[in-house]
């Protein structure tokens, strides 16, 4: 809606999908597409509630769904790095070619730019069983309401180690898969070890310096945001 | 493209040409200027309404959509007789200086109130975090939730 | 002189009346400019520059006229009078017709039956550029020779100097004023060749006499009118849509609505002037200021407005509220293709106040001597030479009252709760409470009142008593800050009456008020009120002989003599008064001379929380004490020293426009970040009534200084919390972390 405001000009036909009570429920294995950030703020998934809270403001939380950030696929969106870290797919569906199930990864293919055909829409995130136990999200942005990530994060950690994914760090969500390895190696969440871990987030993302921040910064606080999570998911 | 929009409890028709915005619509096709227009993008809050139950930014709600919604407006809070205690509140406590801002504050505070009756500071922050006011520096309208929690209008 | 009149009327000075347009406004049917409607009427869009500097090659209005629903396309081929327009120096076209010299620069505007048609048929029309280099570096413009104005303070022994020396580089951002009601005019076409426009405006006066001059209009045929206006903050004091509105009208023959998007309303206002400032401090082994010397560099980007008053500003407020003999000071403001910068709430003070006062606590830590100390030992006092100006200090200065008050406000307590949002990064959840330090600072802060250098600095005002209540007749601008409740209040007081009506003349109707800025208008305005009021009571006492006027009536000894309708009874009664401050002059050469009007002061502590590994920052509170002479209305105050407190935190540590090249790279409340209710710290005032020599019963001045000295508190406390030598604003967290 911002883009059709600010563009002036407007499409010429919408179908409007606020009604669909099917696209809005919300179960442990599959997000509806048109569930509100107000809705997720409630669970039942605690790295994706936090992340649901830090989203603009009450106004936008009210009628911004995860669907839409999926869509739109801003390197910035909040709740990108949770689909990261679960490890979840986009299930899209179209008339011509029915359902489809798309691997995260291969659905953000680049800055605002997924894999979804013209005539497809966003049914759900769906989530696998197997998800580790604690979850930690952070962002760090320069105000405290409406305002978009300079660096993101979501940590998740249970029986199969600890998984890290970053957003505003790279053209779309990432997961710092060496740091993660480095850290699934360790015996013991040490000071070194996660001095270590820190050090290697911050070389592995690929931020850039842009009028909200530096690559610099954002390099650093990557670091820092991922290893204050560890530890939180450890207390 | 005709919708229906109940707005302050009254079935409005209305033609819409496009994908205009609830916001415009309101304000060019419906005489209800009262919600403003600051930033067309959902980052300011003065065009917050009550959006079947919900508050919502006008401006990103597109106006077809809208199609057998309930709508409450700054218009449709209270009368000149009959302030809300929140919109009297704020006269009170001189929460208002240019006022661009306040309908929008006042529709945020009224369903904050309706909600939880007696919010603490830091909830009224989060609530309200979606209103800015450029004037105010945010001190007198936080005073006015305060007498209406204490019932003193 | 402090004069309270005890006549007990209600809603008088000193209290906390309620503004008259309250109601209304929480209504939702205050109308604002941006609300102003007429059947007929059409809408006007303007096509601007997309390069900082750029040739126009090629302008081609036909696709646009041919669109349908479109009634008019002007450039500045249309522009019947003046082709040029501009506060001090009349250096901006009305149209760029030959080569753009900023980012967003008006090209032509359009007329049409709907604003979506505008839009489109703006976007239409072909616009043709040949790129050119931008003049983006201000130091290079003023080597060039290229600035606005260039000045000089030299005051004292330009050989004096002290043994404990501070040297430093400070700068400040962009910062724009961001109301939240933007641009927007209404004009409308009176069938007899003349006009009547409504426009977001701070002096309608001053806008009228570029207006007509432009249009080639007689003055009476235009007539500009106050209207409801969101916030204004110095974005209004420069004509925008003004000329475009007015020529839109004129040429279809309709009402013309034009209002800017937030993103053009970025483009279409001036902007606080950035700036670059080197100093030095030497002060002797006690801690005695011996000699202040400054570069100034202020860029005033592609048009002079009110660049050179700000200048001087900058430049007179170098030194702040202290006393120093030697002051040495050189002032440029460059001109650039940056984007134009003008009146913003502190006006030059806030720039210099920042560099100060950084240089204030530098001092301090080499002397080993407290801040607070250090500021009390070398307070500027009533009675004192102004340390640049020489001038001496006529009425109160009360600098050693607001340090003490608002050192004395009680600290908060220490951060004991693991609620994220008490926390830096608030929801974020970045910053667990064992990350976090606490800071504390102080600034104090010198701001003139009214217009200055001998500028001729006038506010007319009628009072007029009928049988139904008192109106009081203004041209002033209400943007907000409660000018219309001060003057309700100070009617009331001297007439004995509480009926009392503001009446918002146009410029036909009445003579300039001048501008609502330089925290003047209180004085001013009200001062014009306040000396009509009394005129007309002491004429109507003269003329029933009679020694006190109430609301029913005049009275002698106790006893009614005449009722309002006596009084009234061939008439309503008035009385006008063009109200004059103290006169100023303009300065020497060497920037000595009588230069101000009169002088306001106030100190600001500030209390933040700082994650240092993130650099993220929490301003938990600011504190205040100001000198307000006498509160006139004290909620009222309170109102703008929280809300110009406000503006303060976002320079500090959020607001700036990213400028590359010439371009804005955020105009947009997306990336334009200004506080929000999670952000805004918790705000304890006090005022100090010292009394005053000028303004109605004593009352000074208000809005600017809670701008001034926030901004150096909150970087003060930051620098306390993380011992980072912070010298610019705002503090960005790479600026904490050091990277």
């Amino acid at each position: 809606m911002v883009e059709v405001n600010l563009a002036h000009h407007r499409p010429s036909q919408v179908i409007s999908l606020r009604r669909v009570e099917a696209l809005q429920e919300v179960t442990p294995s599959r997000i509806g597409a048109g569930a509100t950030w107000a809705r997720l703020e409630e669970g039942p998934y605690r790295g994706l509630a936090q992340a649901a809270r830090t989203v603009g403001s009450p106004q936008i939380r009210a009628a911004g769904t995860i669907g839409g950030n999926v869509g739109t696929a801003s390197p910035a969106g909040d709740g990108l790095p949770w689909i990261a870290a679960a490890e979840a797919s986009i299930e899209v569906r179209s008339e011509a070619r029915g359902t489809r199930v798309i691997p995260w990864r291969d659905f953000f293919v680049g800055v605002k730019r997924t894999s979804l055909e013209p005539d497809e829409i966003i049914t759900a995130v769906l989530v696998p069983d197997d998800l580790p136990e604690h979850e930690e999200f952070a962002k760090v942005g320069v105000r405290n309401a409406m305002v978009i990530s300079t660096v993101s994060c979501l940590v998740m950690r249970g029986d199969d180690g600890i998984r890290v994914a970053l957003g505003s760090v790279a053209p779309t969500p990432i997961r710092a898969t060496r740091a993660e390895e480095m850290i699934n190696a360790e015996s013991s969440l040490s000071d070194a070890a996660l001095d270590e871990f820190a050090r290697i987030v911050s070389q592995e993302v690929k931020p850039i310096t842009d009028h909200r921040s530096t690559e610099g910064y954002r390099r650093h606080a990557a670091g820092v945001l991922a290893r204050r999570l560890v530890e939180r998911s450890v207390r | 493209m005709n919708v229906t929009i109940k707005i302050n409890g009254e079935d409005r028709a209305v033609d819409v040409a496009g994908a205009e915005s609830l916001l415009t619509v309101l304000r060019n096709n419906l005489d209800l200027p009262g919600t403003k227009d600051a930033c067309e993008q959902g980052e300011c809050g003065s065009c917050s309404v009550v959006f079947d139950g919900d508050v919502v930014c006008s401006c990103l709600v597109m106006a077809v959509d809208a199609d057998g919604s309930e709508v409450t407006t700054v218009e449709g809070l209270g009368t000149e007789d009959d302030l809300h205690p929140f919109q009297e509140a704020m006269l009170a406590e001189g929460g208002v200086q240019c006022g661009f801002c306040t309908p929008g504050v006042v529709i945020a505070g009224a369903h904050l109130l309706q909600e939880n009756s007696q919010p603490s500071e830091i909830e009224i922050r989060e609530a309200l975090s979606g209103n800015i006011c450029r004037c105010t520096g945010y001190g007198a309208i936080l005073r006015a939730f305060e007498t209406v929690a204490r019932g003193d209008v | 002189m402090t004069t309270r009149t005890t006549s007990g009327v209600r809603g008088g000075i000193g209290t906390s009346v309620r503004r008259p347009d309250g109601t209304p406004k929480v209504m939702g049917n205050f109308a604002y400019a941006s609300d102003l409607w007429s059947e007929d009427m059409l809408w006007g869009a303007t096509r601007r520059s997309p390069h900082a500097h750029a040739r126009l090659t090629r302008l081609d209005i036909a696709p646009a006229l041919a669109m349908n629903g479109v009634r008019a396309v002007l450039t500045q081929d249309d522009v019947q009078g003046k082709p040029t327009f501009g506060q001090e120096e009349q250096d901006q076209p009305v149209f760029c017709d030959n080569t753009a010299q900023y980012w967003g620069e008006p090209v032509a505007v359009v007329a049409a039956d709907d604003e979506e048609t505008a839009r489109r048929a703006a976007a239409a029309i072909i616009v043709e550029w040949e790129p050119l280099t931008p003049l983006t570096d201000p130091e290079q413009a003023v080597e060039q020779g290229l600035s606005f104005r260039e000045m000089r303070i030299r005051r004292g022994d330009e050989n004096a100097s002290g043994t404990i020396v501070v040297e430093g580089i400070y700068e400040t951002a962009t910062q724009d004023q961001a109301p939240l009601g933007t641009e927007a005019g209404f004009a409308i076409p009176d069938g007899g060749g003349g006009l009547d426009l409504y426009v977001t405006s701070q002096w309608i006066h001053v806008d009228h006499r570029q207006i007509v001059a432009c249009l080639d209009m007689a003055p009476d045929s235009v007539r500009c009118h106050p209207a409801g206006i969101g916030g204004a903050f110095g974005s209004r004091e420069d004509i925008s849509l003004h000329i475009h509105v007015a020529m839109l009208a004129l040429a279809t023959g309709r009402p013309v609505k034009m209002v800017y998007d937030r993103t053009e309303s970025f483009a279409g206002h001036v902007k606080r002037h950035p700036s670059r400032m080197w100093y030095r401090h030497e002060a002797d082994e006690s801690g005695m200021l011996v000699k202040v010397t400054a570069r100034l560099l202020l860029d005033g980007g592609a048009y002079a407005h009110t660049s050179r008053a700000v200048l001087a500003n900058a430049a007179f407020f170098t030194v702040g509220p202290y006393r120093c003999d030697s002051v040495v000071v050189d002032a440029a403001a460059a001109k650039t293709n940056n984007p134009p910068a003008g009146a913003m709430r502190g006006f030059g003070a806030v720039q210099t106040c920042f560099a100060s006062e950084s240089q204030m606590d530098l001092l301090a830590e080499k002397l080993g001597m407290d801040p607070l100390e250090l500021r009390r030992k070398n307070a500027l006092l009533a009675g004192d030479h102004m340390s640049t100006s020489g001038q001496i200090i006529e009425g109160s200065l009360p600098t050693r009252e607001v340090i003490d008050a608002v050192e004395a406000i009680p600290l908060p307590d220490p951060l004991d709760d693991d609620d994220p949002r008490l926390l830096p990064g608030g929801t974020g959840l970045t910053s667990p409470r064992g990350s976090v330090v606490r800071g504390v600072g102080y600034a104090v802060g010198l701001k003139n009142l009214a217009f200055s250098e001998g500028f001729d600095d006038f506010a007319e005002a009628r009072v007029v008593m009928t049988a139904a209540g008192v109106e009081v007749h203004t041209a002033a601008m209400e943007v907000g800050q409660g000018l219309v409740t001060v003057c309700q209040q100070i009617a009331r007081t001297v007439l004995g009456t509480d009926q009392v009506a503001i009446v918002w003349d146009d410029t036909s109707q009445i003579g300039s008020a001048g501008s609502t800025s330089a925290s003047r208008q209180t004085q001013m305005t009200g001062g014009a009120v306040h000396a009509a009021a009394v005129g007309l009571r002491d004429q109507i006492l003269a003329d029933y002989d009679g020694d006190e006027l109430r609301d029913d009536g005049v009275y002698r000894e106790g006893e009614q003599v005449a009722t309002i309708d006596d009084v009234c009874s061939s008439g309503p009664v008035e009385h006008h008064v063009q109200f004059r401050h103290p006169e100023t002059f303009p300065p020497d050469e060497n920037g000595q001379g009588d230069v101000h009007a009169g002088f306001v002061v106030a100190a600001h502590r500030a209390v933040v929380d700082v994650d240092p590994e993130l650099g993220l920052v929490r301003v938990v509170r600011v504190d205040t004490a100001q000198d307000v002479g006498t509160a006139l209305n004290p909620q009222a105050i309170t109102g703008q020293l929280e809300g110009g407190i406000m503006q303060g935190v976002g320079l500090a540590v959020m607001e700036e426009l990213v400028i590359n090249e010439g371009i804005i790279l955020n105009p947009t409340f997306t990336d334009y970040l200004i506080p929000t209710f999670l952000d805004a710290p918790a705000v304890e005032t006090r005022i100090v009534e010292a009394g005053d020599h000028w303004g109605p019963f004593g009352a000074k001045g208000i809005g600017e200084s809670p701008t001034i000295s926030s901004t150096p508190a909150i970087v003060a406390a930051i620098r306390a919390a993380t011992g980072r030598p912070l010298s610019r604003v705002p503090v960005r967290p790479e600026d904490i972390v050091g990277i």
